[in-house]
């Protein structure tokens, strides 16, 4: 096995009862990029997290991360990876100081070391001037800071975070990702879930998932060029009447509101969509659009979910 | 691994000190329970394991020896060859009760007035040697004074004069105080190292500190000591407590030495502390660790010898007392602070819950997965 995949999975799948939380999923996942898992709630993404960090035992299936098959090699790859979990898991009775503090000593880092290392961290993620403050008066983005700072202390080659922007603006979520961009520009690997389409473009790579299955993968570009639908904008009056009109036609994949326009993806076996929707618009006007993230998500998914 | 180790403890400590609520009870709870349990708890009891010395050499003492065996109050069990033997064996702890006959015996059952036309000589026959410091069994042994000698005597006796003498060893006043104090050392222990520990693992684990912690390199075991170590010193705060308390207050002589003390009470926080790890690997939720240290405290207060004597209990009671650290810690505690017996003659007990802690912390230590599932 070369060690060019970060991680790599085969048929990896957990049952929790009679369900399938994660159903044969097949990964793999360069070094030093960054991957997203991109899906509506209860997909599965916390779960292959888990599994891929060894808290969870996959029901079956192969599970290689940094060279080491799980389960087995849990305790080895401790101190390779960091996770930074979907709820704060940090303490909300210590302080800022005194989490790091902690955490750097979990991971054995001497005292002179885990000094200079929390000065590093509270400079870099913006957090100097709180050292005393307590974790769980924190603002969202703050806390999240923390927690990044937390999962890296120790310098992993491999970083999980799970939802790490939920609770964060967008202003914030964009210094939040810049900071990733910085570890991932140091060979660090990043395995990111979100459901947001802003943060899923950024990644280098994307799996869109949905009940435990990989319904795409690839970077968001190759994404969106190989969707297979078409995407037409309609801008008129009355569109709440025309939504509902279009909706029960089966070429239809997805309408929806945006504004003053109603976006509308159609199914790529209508030869030619937009002679197909002119007979139907009554006249408003219609123009055809490049397909965003958010529309292959649609495709992917039937239209479960809304960000 | 001490890194690591101590970098929990730390962290315990500094949450404890936030922790107001836990805090005030670590000097409430002893507080409240020395006050509410200041007055004595009276019952009656049976089959008193005891121990006979018996230098009359007469034909007498037999019949007597079995009249007061029809009492069933008490049991006679082991036999010592002198007085100061038998002394030994109570500040011990072997023994809580023992019968001297004297080698008179023969001439003073016959002087007894209740023997018509002897000499009248009030002079009880034998001595019960009894360890006052535990109320309920002196009480017991007191309604023996005036048992009537009629078959030993084989006729009817009026009795003008006690039939034994009873000497109290430790508690000549009675004061049941006395006895409760070390006692409850042992069940305010007991409950307060049970509950502190039984939510340790648990509260991380309810408030999803934990699924951060097990992906960190910490093992079990360090994660095991590090959440008892700081409750050692508080474990010891409440024994100073209590102890100072209950000698101002009720005026509790501390006979033995406090290193003797401080050492059976570290062994009995350690092997508390352990039980309530044991606890929080098994229960799922604070409420339910709740629930079980409930369930350990009832039977360390019903039957650790607390409530009731020990002695005086059936035997399938007996075996789950023996099963409770409380039980072994009392025995330690009433023997040393009341009868200043050193550790060392306290060994089984002491072994006992050394092996308990070791046995707690293995238990917890491999039920701990560093898993979710
Ligand atoms: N311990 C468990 N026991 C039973 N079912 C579980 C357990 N953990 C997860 N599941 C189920 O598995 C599915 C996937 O859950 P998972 O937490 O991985 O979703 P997710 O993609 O992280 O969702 P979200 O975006 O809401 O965090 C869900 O349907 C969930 O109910
Ligand atoms: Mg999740």
């Amino acid at each position: 096995m070369t060690a060019e995949f970060a991680i790599e999975t085969h048929g990896m799948t957990r049952m929790f009862g009679d369900v399938a939380a994660v159903d044969h999923l097949d990964l793999a996942i360069p070094q030093g990029s960054i991957y997203g898992f991109l899906g509506p709630n209860g997909c599965g993404k916390s779960t292959s997290i888990r599994m891929l960090t060894g808290l969870l035992r996959p029901t079956s299936g192969d599970i290689r991360v940094l060279g080491e098959s799980l389960p087995g090699a849990e305790e080895k790859l401790r101190r390779r990876i960091g996770y930074m979990t979907q709820k704060f898991s940090l303490y909300e009775n210590l302080t800022v100081q005194e989490n790091l503090e902690f955490v750097a000593q979990i991971y054995g880092l001497r005292r002179k070391e885990a000094r200079q290392r929390i000065d590093e961290l509270l400079s870099l993620y913006d957090l100097l001037g709180r050292e005393k403050q307590m974790a769980g008066s924190m603002s969202g983005g703050e806390r999240q800071r923390l927690a990044l700072a937390a999962a890296t202390v120790h310098r992993p080659e491999l970083l999980f975070l799970d939802e790490p922007t939920s609770a964060v603006d967008p202003q914030n979520r964009r210094e939040f990702w810049e900071r990733l961009f910085d570890l991932c520009a140091v060979g660090t690997t990043i395995l990111v879930s979100t459901h947001y389409m802003d943060e899923a473009e950024r990644c280098h790579h994307l799996a869109i998932l949905e009940r435990g299955t990989k319904r795409a993968d690839g970077s968001p570009q190759a994404l969106m060029d190989a969707m297979g639908a078409r995407v037409i904008e309609v801008t008129g009056n009355d569109l709440r009447t025309l939504k509902q009109q279009l909706i029960s036609e089966s070429a239809v994949m997805s309408v929806a509101q945006i504004g003053s326009r109603l976006r509308i993806l159609i199914r790529s076996d209508v030869i030619n969509p937009q002679e197909w929707l002119e007979s139907r618009v009554s006249g408003r006007s219609l123009a055809e659009v490049r397909p965003s993230l958010e529309d292959v998500f649609v495709t992917c998914t039937g239209d479960r979910h809304v960000a | 691994m001490w890194r690591r180790m101590l970098a929990i403890v730390i962290k315990e400590l500094r949450q404890l000190s936030r922790d107001r609520m836990t805090f005030g009870m670590i000097v409430m709870i002893p507080l409240v329970q020395l006050m509410l349990f200041g007055y004595a708890i009276n019952t009656d009891a049976r089959h008193l394991p005891a121990g006979l010395v018996d230098l009359s050499g007469s034909s007498y003492s037999s019949p007597l020896i079995q009249a007061i065996k029809a009492t069933q109050v008490v049991d006679f069990t082991t036999r010592y060859a002198s007085l100061p033997e038998a002394e030994a064996a109570i500040t011990r702890g072997e023994v809580k009760v023992v019968l001297y006959l004297p080698p008179d015996l023969g001439e003073r059952l016959i002087r007894h007035p209740g023997f018509s036309g002897g000499q009248y000589m009030a002079e009880p026959v034998g001595q019960w040697l009894v360890d006052g410091s535990d109320t309920v069994l002196a009480a017991a042994i007191r309604s023996l004074r005036q048992m009537p000698l009629d078959e030993v005597a084989g006729r009817a006796v009026k009795t003008s004069v006690p039939s034994f003498e009873v000497v109290q060893y430790f508690n000549p006043e009675q004061r049941s105080v006395v006895n409760i104090i070390p006692g409850l050392l042992g069940v305010i222990l007991t409950m307060t190292m049970v509950m502190f520990t039984s939510a340790a693992i648990v509260r991380e684990r309810e408030q999803g500190n934990m699924e951060f912690l097990i992906t960190t390199p910490v093992k079990p075991l360090e994660l095991m000591l590090g959440k008892i170590l700081p409750y050692v010193l508080v474990g010891f705060i409440q024994v100073l407590i209590i102890l100072t308390m209950g000698h101002l207050i009720f005026a509790l002589p501390i006979r033995g030495g406090l290193d003797s003390i401080a050492l059976a009470s570290m062994l009995f926080i350690c092997a508390s502390l352990t039980l309530g790890l044991v606890i929080s690997t098994i229960a799922k939720t604070q409420l339910q660790a709740m629930q079980m240290t409930v369930f350990v405290l009832l039977p360390s207060i019903l039957l650790s010898g607390f409530m009731f004597p020990y002695e005086a209990m059936p035997i399938a009671a007996q075996w789950i007392a023996e099963a409770l650290p409380a039980t072994h810690f009392m025995r330690m505690s009433r023997a040393i602070i009341l009868r200043d017996a050193e550790v060392m003659s306290l060994g089984a007990d002491a072994i006992w819950l050394l092996g308990f802690t070791c046995l707690g912390l293995l238990v917890a230590s491999l039920r701990f997965s560093k898993h979710l599932d």
